[in-house]
């Protein structure tokens, strides 16, 4: 009776901690570690580690974005997969395609690009993809600790939504 | 050490090593001891609040992080709301079950009435039924209202395509294309108690249906 009831209660106590674990990763923020050097150098720059990023939630009420932030979103191809990239347009932005196209990203949808173009796979390949996609906007990075930092909203030149074309597009 | 005098005892705060000082001290003493201890007392009893106060307030948090898994993991009622699903759901004042467990498992396919986050808005959630799922060629009117013209397209992959049952007046795939798995949040399964002959089980009518 005694070993059930000790038995009882360490699952009652790793259940609450898991139950008040998975409520903070989902309503507010969590911590995922990073593969891959599509976005580099802003995360992972040398191949050999693996950063850890936090993850707000809090934009998924909103969902207001701005230019610049990264964004971890499930790929459209495939829900199970994550992909980490960077905003580079919002609805009604006009962007530059790579085969020399320019295109209204379309109500309701965003634009992304990793930092590291050569080998990234993103909105180039798989074209706009929805906000609903999106599933946390990422802020600091924790690990390794001499790359402690906020992540800085960064919009490249090349890259920002086209302002001066012509109205007619 | 002499004993303590008999009306100590009506003072039970005060303790016997008091008693060997003069009589005026004394009293003195035992006053100031009586303050303090009610002091101690009604900081105790706040102590005790606050900490009672606390585990209440830890237990409240507890039940709702069950909540949120329950209707973030398991399943939620949903108030479907507008015409597009009409001869299956009320347009409005149904309540339905929504479960997320099979959307979880990849298990959603066609003929399943599904919630989903619309690609358009995404503060909104839709309810369609899933007419095609990734790798179908599914033939559509595009506008039966007015016309019987008809469309053929292929699903892409990691994609699903929905319609509304009520296809005279329903915005879904054939106005924003196909939508990918990820926005897809739930499978309907059980329709609410009210109005209570609808009451009931929404698998049956979904093969039917289909």
């Amino acid at each position: 009776m005694g070993t059930r009831s000790l038995l009882w209660d360490i699952t009652k106590k790793y259940l609450t901690v898991g139950l008040v674990g998975l409520t903070i990763s989902d309503r507010y923020a969590s911590i995922v570690s990073i593969r891959g050097s599509s976005m580099s150098p802003a995360f992972n720059p040398g191949s050999d580690t693996n950063d850890y990023v936090l993850l707000e939630k809090f934009c998924l009420d909103k969902y207001r974005f701005s230019d610049g932030d990264v964004v971890v979103f499930s790929s459209p191809n495939n829900h199970k997969e994550k992909h980490i990239k960077r905003i580079r347009a919002l609805p009604g932005d006009w962007i530059e395609t790579p085969n020399l196209d320019v295109l209204k990203v379309p109500e309701g949808h965003f634009w992304v690009e990793g930092d590291n173009s050569v080998s990234s796979l993103d909105s180039r390949s798989f074209g706009p993809i929805p906000l609903g996609l999106i599933r946390g906007r990422v802020t600091h990075i924790v690990w390794p600790p001499k790359r402690m930092d906020r992540v800085e909203r960064e919009t490249n030149q090349r890259l920002s939504p086209i302002q001066d074309r012509p109205k007619f597009y | 050490m002499p004993p303590p005098p008999p009306w100590l005892s009506v003072f039970p705060f005060c303790d016997s090593r008091l008693v060997r000082t003069q009589q005026t001290t004394f009293q003195i003493d035992i006053a100031s001891d009586i303050v303090s201890s009610m002091v101690v007392g009604s900081l105790k009893l706040w102590t005790d609040l606050v900490v009672e106060g606390f585990q209440k307030s830890l237990r409240v948090g507890k039940f709702l992080c069950l909540l949120h898994a329950i209707d973030t993991y398991v399943c939620t009622p949903v108030l479907p709301y507008g015409p597009s699903m009409l001869p299956t759901l009320n347009s409005t004042g149904d309540l339905v079950l929504v479960e997320r467990v099979s959307t979880w498992l990849g298990k959603v396919g066609r003929g399943d009435m599904v919630l989903l986050r619309s690609s358009e808005d995404p503060r909104k959630t839709l309810i369609k039924r899933i007419v095609g799922v990734e790798g179908d060629t599914v033939t559509y009117l595009v506008d039966p209202k007015y016309s019987d013209a008809s469309r053929t397209c292929v699903v892409p992959w990691g994609n699903v395509w929905v319609q509304g049952d009520y296809i005279y007046n329903s915005r879904d795939s054939r106005t924003f294309g196909a939508v990918s798995y990820g926005l897809v949040e739930g499978k309907l399964f059980w329709r609410q108690i009210w109005p209570l002959k609808s009451f009931g089980s929404l698998h049956g009518k979904a093969k039917e249906d289909s």
